[in-house]
């Protein structure tokens, strides 16, 4: 166990580095000079000049990747051109917000979305079922910008019951942590039906109801255990997707957090933002599935088994899971 | 020969996706949307861009079906028009994808070793950032445009095609079919082009379709945010951002655009689940 746990801590090595150079090549890919385009068209060339120097624009880009890193070591990110304020200390104060969206959307889809999935299963081929899945496919396919939009519409203007946006209350997160994890619900249940549905099909389920077990039993003992493995596994996948997820909602909603900072950066061409927050989500996405990783081979024996026989990540193959995430994008 | 048990096959697809109706409705309503899209210019009422002072935020009415904008533009018509954009993104951005996440895929599942490690490895890191995240930074970076937007969308959208289509050719490679080839001298490029690709292609199908609509709601996100076309040009993202500042009085002109958007994504997404089942072996009869 500890060996596996040292080995997929040490594979986040290579992860972080990359991380760090598509950040930094983030700055080399814009069109023109991203020092023009800081200050301003009214900007002298010496200033220019000076701000490319600080930047390190004309260094090589090892240079300035070994340069790069040792700021991100030591938490600097530096500071933003719009609030004056340092990146990495921004960042900080906003990163609760993000993670509290998040962290409860997610709880939310799984909490609502495994028993929704093993409904339709249990009912498979009803119109229970096709109901079911029919809306979950609604919500999959809806923007979450507009969906999130008609519920301050609906809630906010015509009901008042719940705040437009803002963080003041606790009300006042319960409309972006719906419009975040509505899809994800319908993602989750779908997945959980198709797994399921797969499940009961094998040998041991024939087996378990030859011997007499009651259905319950059978669904919830047997079946449910198996097919959820694959669906907690692409959890570490939905983090990223709902990071996606936050950037917008949080716009929408005027909360505080990462992903407004991120889009604020991102208009406002604040490149000490964008690099930050780019790296920051990513990161915090890295150590997600690391954990998901980490907390499914002490689970399941056999996660452990195939990482120690060929040392590569090749366990979403291996396992078949339907490794799915455009569908699961929006 | 080939060619008639190439058509025999789509035949039997077709055969086994007529009986899922979902799917077929799915196809029809992008087959029309296709059409709207293509016809758009025929078919629109007013032109996308003409503003009419006294339509301003016209209710419904026989002249104006859907009403009208802040600036008395046809909201029916510039739906029709932005049709265009929506499926463009859509569908170049997918064939850009898939195109190159094929090619790393049929080469990093065919040759194995090195190869398949280094692509592999480079996939994991750029999988460690969040794609909807990479997607808005590369489009905010290269310039709001729509042809930046198609860029950011089917480059981010390259390693799902490129670890599936790895997946399916290793499952491929080591067929007798493929040894057969290689028995007569056949050069790596006409296996992989010839022989893998063509037979690996199945699961690709699915994901494709499914691509295009998550393409087109990521497309509509970062036309939301500003980032990919620019007004006056219609695009329904672009059409639910200037609606969301009139929400209070007139919803109707940010429902109607997300609506669209619903519509197209979900209509890939019944094909596409319906082209899953069809294509599945085990369902086969």
């Amino acid at each position: 166990m500890g060996k596996f746990i040292a080995k997929r801590l040490f594979m986040l090595i290579p992860v972080v580095l990359g991380i760090s150079f598509i950040v930094l090549l983030l700055l080399a890919i814009t069109p023109g000079d991203p020092a023009k385009m800081m200050l301003g068209t009214q900007a002298t060339p010496e200033r220019i000049a000076a701000l490319r120097d600080t930047l390190g624009l004309d260094d090589p880009i090892l240079v300035r990747f070994v340069h790069f890193l040792g700021q991100i070591v030591q938490g600097d990110f530096g500071t933003s051109f719009m609030t004056k304020r340092p990146v990495f200390d921004e960042m900080i104060t906003r990163m609760p917000y993000t993670l509290l969206l998040v962290s409860v959307s997610l709880g939310v889809s799984v909490v609502l979305g495994i028993p929704l999935g093993v409904y339709a299963a249990t009912h498979h081929n009803t119109w229970k079922d096709n109901g079911a899945m029919f809306i979950s496919l609604f919500f999959v396919s809806m923007p979450v910008f507009w969906f999130a939009l008609l519920l301050v519409r609906f809630f906010g203007v015509e009901l008042r019951w719940l705040p437009l946006s803002g963080i003041d209350t606790w009300q006042s997160w319960i409309l972006p942590i719906v419009a975040t994890s509505l899809g994800f619900v319908a993602t989750i249940a779908r997945q959980t039906r198709s797994n399921m549905l797969e499940v009961v099909r094998q040998d041991y389920i024939v087996t378990a109801k030859a011997k007499g077990l009651p259905e319950r039993r059978v669904i919830y003992r047997h079946a449910l255990k198996n097919a959820l493995i694959p669906v907690i596994m692409v959890i570490g996948n939905m983090f990223g997707l709902l990071i996606g997820g936050a950037l917008i909602t949080e716009v929408i909603f005027g909360i505080p957090g990462l992903g407004q900072y991120t889009i604020a950066g991102l208009t406002g061409r604040d490149y000490p933002v964008i690099q930050g927050s780019v790296f920051i989500l990513s990161v915090m996405f890295s150590l997600v599935i690391l954990i998901v990783d980490v907390v499914f081979a002490i689970v399941d024996p056999r996660i452990r088994a195939q990482s120690g026989r060929n040392n590569s990540k090749k366990r979403k193959v291996g396992n078949q899971i339907e490794e799915d995430p455009q569908e699961i994008e929006a | 020969m080939r060619k008639t048990r190439k058509k025999s096959k789509l035949k039997d697809l077709w055969r086994r996706l007529k009986r899922n109706k979902l799917a077929v409705a799915g196809l029809v309503v992008l087959a029309l949307l296709i059409f709207v899209a293509i016809a758009a210019p025929l078919l629109a009422p007013y032109g996308y861009s003409v503003q009419d002072s006294k339509a301003s935020y016209a209710a419904a009415s026989p002249e104006h079906p859907l009403g009208a904008d802040k600036l008395g533009r046809d909201l029916l018509s510039r739906l029709i028009v932005g049709a265009r954009a929506s499926l463009m993104m859509g569908s170049i951005a997918v064939s850009i994808a898939a195109s190159i996440g094929i090619a790393i895929g049929a080469t990093a599942g065919y040759f194995g070793g090195w190869t398949d490690n280094i692509s592999m490895r480079v996939l994991d890191i750029y999988q460690s950032i969040p794609m909807l995240l990479l997607c808005i930074t590369l489009a905010a970076i290269l310039g709001p445009s729509l042809q930046n937007a198609i860029i950011a969308l089917g480059v981010c959208s390259v390693p799902g095609y490129a670890r599936l289509m790895r997946a399916s050719v290793l499952t491929v490679r080591d067929k007798e079919f493929i040894e057969a080839a290689r028995a007569v001298n056949a050069g790596n490029a006409r296996i992989i082009l010839q022989h893998i690709v063509p037979n690996a292609m199945a699961p690709l199908i699915v994901e494709i379709t499914m691509g295009i609509g998550s393409c087109i709601l990521a497309g509509s996100l970062l036309s939301f945010v500003g980032l990919g076309v620019q007004p006056p040009t219609p695009e329904w993202g672009t059409m639910i951002a200037e609606g969301r500042n009139v929400m209070r009085e007139h919803p109707t002109l940010a429902l109607y655009p997300g609506i669209c958007v619903m519509l197209s994504v979900l209509s890939c997404n019944l094909l596409g689940d319906g082209l899953r089942d069809a294509l599945d072996p085990r369902l086969r009869n």
